[in-house]
């Protein structure tokens, strides 16, 4: 078989477990993908060694009749998940030379289902951020471009070396996280697809701690099957998580029929935004018709509080970031400023923290800080909380009225250029997440669907949303949406 | 509320990171678009609303209250950038 790497995830499990080829053959395809694809800065740490051990012990295991679901198939790791042994520094360079001791709930379940790792992946520094930018790596580049022209392209963020990765084929599927869209809107500018669980579903146990009351895990693959595949592994109660559900976990590639007849997909009119592209408003009808032609029935519905939830995460997932970052002190792991004579331990904490965190952290840490401060901690971080109680009610009452998903654009636009935004004011590119952090905020699943391409070629993506702990049902409209869709291009290689 | 000089060095300082004296204008006038952004929540009557403590209407699990690790010493010190004899060394915080 040739091109191993552009293999989806259930594509190469059948292949392994009909003999056409071995985890071996399928790995060492990834890495010479990875190796010739260092123009993405996608993979940040490669781990050849690691890779080949896993691959050969999982072709062992296939050999053997004892395969698990992912048996043998090669991935990528956002480097946000704490692989023992292996760098995970979250993108920041206060986290420079940590190499783990223990190994993350998730990619330990990937692990025991039998996947290579073959590395981890960009991403915003501490998962902060909407086009891979502020990663101390440097920036992620998207394997796409705007016809002919060579400028470079975001993948998204904050998962944005996953987006590259998949995209770009260096891998089957990547691991990404989503605090406020980070998984969503890069597989939304990459044409891949991204599913964030319900809060709840996935251990975050041993992913570095953005905004903990935010933070899922999910995977990023090319397809919905592969994203059912690798989502099942995924989730799972861990006694290490005290908010993870002890929810038993359903066969979710086994709901994938097709079959949405009577269901009733909503179409939120808040989410029509002023300004929006033309483009994006025919891709959002488009996606519509789609349904209702396969035999969904489409209503219109109301949340009315849509407007507030950007500015109620901006003060949620910052205040929750300067209480989980204050464990970057230059003392147990990590980064530690040289000291001059004289320097106490207070100038060593606050040497360390400006030469470790990079400007948007610094800023989110610092805003956190001010929100939550005395004469504020009402006036912003409660009134926010209590928003973020309006906005999940906004979606309860939608759902106690029969809608079973709702549609809504991923994105506001097709990806932009990298250092395009610099320019521009942080609130300019927090509206990335404008479709997306709704979703956070009331704890429910939302998946990115690759559902057209743009006037200059690059993917747009429509986002489904759904019930908690539905994602199965979910999944399922994806899977006809996706079928409807025909989304096949891919980008042309330049790299 | 706009944010001044003075207050950008005090949330600074809060936050345990040094920020230069010449590059304070600059930050709290980043802070001031942000929290001009952030201002729209005012306009959302909020009377009797509860602040969301958990997304997910759940009590947090309990457990059994016993140990269940430890005696890694070489581990939990193998990151530190400054150990020493089996502690965390930092500078001098005591005279």
């Amino acid at each position: 078989m040739s091109d191993l790497n552009k293999l989806g995830l259930a594509e190469a499990r059948d292949a392994l477990r009909k003999g056409d080829t071995t985890s071996v053959e399928l790995t060492e395809a990834c890495l010479k993908a990875i190796d010739a694809a260092d123009a993405l800065n996608a993979f940040v740490h490669k781990t050849p060694e690691i890779a080949l051990e896993r691959a050969k012990a999982a072709d062992e295991r296939i050999k053997a009749g004892d395969a698990p679901s992912m048996c043998g198939l090669p991935i990528g790791i956002k480097d946000l998940f704490c692989t023992k042994g292996v760098a995970s520094q979250a993108a920041s360079r206060i986290l420079e030379g940590f190499k783990p001791e223990y190994e993350s709930t998730v990619s330990q379940k990937l692990a025991d289902a039998g996947s290579v790792m073959l590395g981890k992946l960009n991403m915003d520094e501490f998962a902060m951020g909407s086009s891979n930018e502020t990663s101390a790596y440097g920036n992620a580049v998207s394997p796409w471009r705007r016809g002919n022209d060579d400028a470079q392209l975001t993948p998204g963020g904050s998962s944005g070396g996953s987006a590259s990765a998949v995209a770009a084929d260096l891998c089957l599927a990547a691991t990404g996280t989503d605090t406020g869209g980070s998984i969503r809107q890069p597989a939304a500018f990459t044409g891949t697809v991204g599913i964030k669980p319900t809060y709840g579903r996935c251990s975050r146990w041993g992913i570095v701690a953005f905004a903990s009351s935010l933070d899922q895990a999910g995977p990023m693959t090319k397809s919905v099957r592969d994203a059912a595949i690798m989502l099942e592994v995924m989730c799972g109660h861990d006694p290490k998580d005290s908010t993870s559900a002890e929810l038993a976990v359903p066969d979710f590639e086994a709901m994938l029929t097709g079959d949405i007849k009577g269901k009733k997909i909503g179409i939120p009119k808040e989410y029509r935004m002023d300004g929006m592209p033309g483009e994006i408003e025919k891709l959002w009808s488009d996606g519509a018709e789609m349904l209702k032609a396969a035999g969904a029935e489409i209503v219109d519905i109301s949340l009315p509080h849509t407007k507030y939830a950007l500015p109620a995460y901006y003060v949620i997932a910052p205040a929750e970031a300067s209480s989980n970052l204050a464990r970057y002190d230059g003392v147990r792991y990590g980064h530690r400023a040289l000291l001059e004579a004289g320097d106490g331990i207070t100038e060593m904490y606050e040497k360390t923290r400006a030469e470790g965190f990079g400007s948007e952290v610094q800023r989110r840490v610092m805003i956190g800080t001010y929100v939550l401060s005395a004469g504020f901690y009402d006036a912003y971080y409660n009134r926010a909380r209590r928003v973020r109680t309006l906005i999940k009610k906004d979606f309860e009452d939608v759902f106690a009225a029969g809608v079973d998903a709702i549609l809504t654009p991923a994105t506001p636009s097709a990806a932009f250029g990298l250092g395009e935004m610099t320019e521009a004011d942080p609130v300019q590119m927090y509206l990335n997440d404008v479709f997306t952090v709704t979703v956070n905020l009331a704890g429910l699943p939302g998946v990115a669907v690759p559902a057209g391409l743009d006037s200059q070629g690059l993917p747009l993506g429509l986002q489904l949303i759904g019930k908690p702990w539905e994602e199965g049902d979910l999944l399922n409209t994806a899977y006809a949406m996706e079928n409807a869709a025909g989304f096949v291009a891919k980008p042309q290689q330049w790299w | 509320m706009s944010i001044d000089q003075s207050t950008a060095a005090k949330v600074a300082k809060l936050a345990r990171i040094k920020v230069e004296d010449d590059a304070l204008p600059a930050l709290a006038d980043e802070f001031n678009n942000i929290l001009g952004f952030i201002e729209q929540l005012n306009e959302v009557d909020v009377t009797g609303v509860e602040p969301m403590t958990s997304v997910t209407p759940q009590r947090l699990k309990r457990r059994v209250d016993e140990v269940t690790d430890g005696s890694q010493q070489p581990k939990v010190l193998a990151n530190a950038p400054d150990a020493r004899e089996g502690f965390f060394a930092v500078p001098k915080v005591v005279e």
